[in-house]
């Protein structure tokens, strides 16, 4: 018998104990929210009140029942059934330990921090670090469940899209809420409360149910969140500081879209895509009529994006003719250098020597608000009630055209020229073996993500104002490549996750602005080990990157079912019988 | 139907196929054999248009075929099965074909040939939803040549079929390749499993660095004695 065997028998006794420990664990949780965590008034956005809990012990105690619920349940469930055996309880449960430890660490350090010194953390600050190491210790005597089945559950149509609509209520609720939160200690707070909530509620299998519920009814979770997303600026009662984030969001995920056709779909290492965003940035701002443009024809704004676009792709063209007929890694080289080159040569287009087309590093400014259809961008009009600023217009604009770009990635996605373009990323040599014209693909992909990028540009001229050459640095490259490698490459929703956590949390975190690069590059060692797909991984990805898993979880399970069996004999039997 | 002249291919500067001549007749069975390194899988590449010829000439049905793109030459009816299979390990069974059809234009053709395919190889037909990279080395091989099938090639070429399957597996994908010849396909197969491969071909070349050294038909070379020492295992 091998090594786990012996341990698994030796836990197996204290199972019992570890579920009544992390019951009490949890309740001693919820004493801590009804006290004080700090002295001092100003940490983490006032834990000090007296008598009931804050808003952020509020969120404490909703960790404390969902881990009350993950360690009562077995307990609670002691028959054979779906709910006790389809469900991975214990691992829940011990992520959930994870999760207390970790946001009561996080409280109590944040204390230490902003009110200087941990002599300010007031005993329900350290009794939630108590429970929160009960808990853990709890959850790690217990044997971990076999892999959740909850996709199995059937549940009513009316009921799945219940749960879409409260799952969807949550996510715009949670999101609302963090940016509204302005003490980063208490945004960390959060953060790390949400992350553990997700990763305790992915752990049990709930996200197993809930990803059934969206597969059963796909159409109706793309409106809704849509939807949602349309709703946002009504919960920001015309306050710009949120729109502002969530519209830089916004033009953020439509260009990360666009790279994700070249890197997540075809495999194709872009560097330097941030130049195709700013060729069509600069083309729309010299298109505009602003005082400082130099080109004197000012289109309407739909025939200067399509030219920003097609000025984009030809670039496109030019860099990708010569560099695609090549391995790989000499496009990264080559587009890294053409990154480069775009931000000097707009820095020295100022008329020194050659042709004024951009000021120099002064860029053009004054690019006036966006017109379409007689409708000024600028204008903020009252809906509902509520003021629609500036922001919001440009939010609903990118919103539109981050909905026509999901729209072309999934048409492509299954079309025959998505195919080939997977086929390519697998394998290019076979792919043209098959009869695929590589080059020709490749060639399309890197254009065609070119002139999403110029689209996207040619809003975002508008919305800046100004347009400057250093707003398109390398480094905006790479944070575009590390939103598509975090969120999952090859997907629309990891892409979009990926991106709003990158954007998000600069402008969150503040406090370590200068770590952020730092951090990171730290977050991306940590996923390129523990999660190589992506936040949301492509079910092809996930096929590749865990295949070992899967064969750890068989065993594991395998040995589960013989120790139930050695411990329980009869229940075996009576499993016959039946 | 496929003539190929005086070829030489070369990686870099090493000349790996150093001047070949052979002909595929339509409807035959013609076996490459050689000793590993020999130039065979160079052969079949340099056929589908994936490397260059340094010089020499390669003719299909009439015209030339060196100079002309690979996706072009599986338009004009060249199909390989690479060696070592070369799917699209998470793609699915069902994309892994549709790939193989990649050039064809008739959606209906192509929905019948992937029901002769998954009539030839059940297996594939049961799970084709599921990732090409989680089946059997067999049952992979099987895929590779179906994918091949999938283009309705003129000519066919397999590089060695049996690489790494068992004798029942090996026996299986040799039918499938008797059922293939019976209806009129043509067929160019390497095989390091010699007298399989030589009791099904109607002529066999025998390739040693480069260079052809002898050929004859596939009963003739079973017989032979120098086939029979470095091939067959006889002493
Ligand atoms: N990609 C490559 N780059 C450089 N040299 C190569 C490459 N592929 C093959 N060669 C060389 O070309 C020669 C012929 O190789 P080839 O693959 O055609 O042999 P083969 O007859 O198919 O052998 P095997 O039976 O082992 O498959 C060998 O000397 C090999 O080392
Ligand atoms: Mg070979």
């Amino acid at each position: 018998m091998s090594d786990t065997t012996t341990s698994a028998n030796r836990l197996a006794r204290y199972q019992t104990s570890a579920h009544i420990a992390g019951v009490v664990a949890a309740v001693l949780g919820i004493v801590s929210v009804l006290l004080p965590w700090s002295y001092a008034h100003e940490p983490l956005d006032d834990v000090a009140y007296y008598g009931a809990p804050s808003p952020l012990q509020y969120n404490y105690l909703g960790l404390m029942v969902i881990v009350l619920v993950m360690f009562g349940a077995p307990l609670a469930l002691r028959r054979k059934g779906k709910f006790r055996d389809r469900i991975a309880w214990n691992t829940g449960a011990r992520f959930g330990g994870y999760a207390m430890l970790a946001t009561a660490l996080v409280a109590v350090a944040g204390i230490g921090i902003e009110a200087g010194g941990l002599v300010n953390v007031d005993p329900g600050g350290w009794i939630a670090v108590a429970a929160g190491v009960l808990a853990t210790a709890a959850g790690l005597v217990l044997l971990p469940s076999a892999a959740p089945r909850t996709g199995t559950f059937r549940t009513p149509a009316w009921g799945q899209i219940l749960a879409i609509a409260v799952g969807l209520a949550a996510v715009l609720f949670a999101a609302a809420y963090a940016l509204g939160l302005t003490d980063s200690g208490a945004f960390l707070f959060y953060l790390t409360f949400a992350l553990g909530l997700a990763l305790t509620l992915v752990r049990v299998g709930l996200f197993g149910w809930l990803a059934q519920c969206a597969a059963d009814n796909k159409k109706v979770l793309v409106f809704a969140a849509f939807l949602v997303a349309f709703l946002f600026p009504f919960t920001q009662n015309g306050s710009d500081a949120n729109m502002s984030i969530a519209t830089q969001v916004l033009f953020f995920s439509a260009t990360a879209l666009g790279l994700n056709i070249v890197v997540g779909m075809v495999g194709l290492l872009d560097l330097g895509y941030i130049a195709f965003l700013g060729a069509g940035a600069f083309t729309s701002a010299s298109l505009s009529g602003s005082l400082f443009a130099h080109i004197n024809w000012h289109p309407p704004f739909i025939v200067t994006v399509l030219i920003s676009g097609v000025v984009s792709s030809l670039l496109g063209l030019l860099i990708g003719t010569p560099t695609l007929r090549v391995s790989g890694d000499y496009l990264a080289i080559v587009t890294l250098a053409f990154g480069e080159i775009f931000r000097i040569t707009m820095n020295n287009l100022d008329g020194s020597d050659g042709p004024n087309i951009t000021n120099g590093s002064n860029g053009i400014n004054n690019v006036p608000e966006l017109g379409l259809f007689g409708f000024n961008f600028g204008d903020p009009h009252v809906m509902l009630g509520v003021t629609i600023g500036r922001f919001a217009n440009y939010f609903w604009l990118m919103l539109i055209v981050l909905a026509l770009i999901m729209v072309v990635f999934v048409n492509l996605n299954r079309s025959r020229i998505g195919r080939g373009w997977v086929a390519i990323r697998e394998d290019e040599l076979a792919a043209e073996a098959m009869g695929v014209n590589t080059f020709g693909l490749k060639l399309l992909a890197f254009a065609g993500g070119a002139f999403l990028a110029g689209v996207a540009g040619s809003v975002k001229a508008h919305y800046d104002v100004s347009v400057t050459p250093d707003q398109y640095v390398f480094l905006e490259s790479a944070f575009l490549l590390a939103a598509v490698v975090l969120g999952g490459m090859g997907t629309v929703m990891g892409v979009l996750v990926g991106a709003t956590v990158l954007k998000l949390l600069p402008e969150k975190l503040r406090f370590f602005s200068d770590y952020r690069l730092m951090l990171f590059g730290l977050l991306l060692v940590f996923m390129m080990r523990f999660r190589p797909e992506g936040i949301i991984a492509d079910e092809r990805r996930q096929l590749e990157f865990h295949a070992e898993d899967e064969e750890l979880a068989e065993e594991v399970e395998g040995e589960l079912i013989a120790y139930h069996d050695h411990y329980n004999p009869d229940a075996a039997k009576t499993e016959e019988l039946r | 139907m496929l003539e190929v002249k005086d070829m030489v291919v070369a990686y870099g500067r090493v000349n790996a196929v150093k001047g070949i001549t052979f002909t595929v007749e339509k409807g035959q069975v013609v076996t490459l054999l050689g000793t590993n390194g020999a130039g065979k899988s160079t052969t079949l590449r340099a056929i589908s248009g994936l490397l260059k010829l340094v010089s020499g000439s390669i003719t299909f049905e009439g015209q030339r075929l060196d100079g002309v793109p690979a996706h072009k030459i599986v338009e004009r009816g060249i199909a390989q099965s690479p060696e070592g299979r070369r799917l699209f390990r998470r793609m699915s069974v069902e994309d892994n074909l549709k790939l193989g059809a990649y050039s064809r234009k008739d959606p209906a053709g192509v929905r019948s040939d992937l029901a002769r395919v998954y009539d030839l190889f059940p297996v594939l037909g049961e799970r084709r939803h599921e990732a090409a990279g989680l089946f059997s080395g067999g049952e992979q091989q099987m895929l590779a040549i179906g994918r091949a099938m999938m283009s309705q090639p003129k000519l066919l070429m397999l590089d060695e079929p049996s690489m790494g399957l068992s004798p029942i597996m090996t026996q299986t994908i040799m039918r499938t390749i008797r059922t293939l010849q019976s209806e009129g396909v043509t067929i160019l197969l390497v095989e390091q499993n010699a007298s399989a491969a030589l009791s099904l071909a109607d002529r066999g070349y025998v390739l040693e660095v480069g260079h052809i050294m002898f050929s004859d038909t596939g009963r003739a070379l079973l017989g032979d004695d120098r086939v029979k020492r470095a091939y067959l295992g006889a002493s």
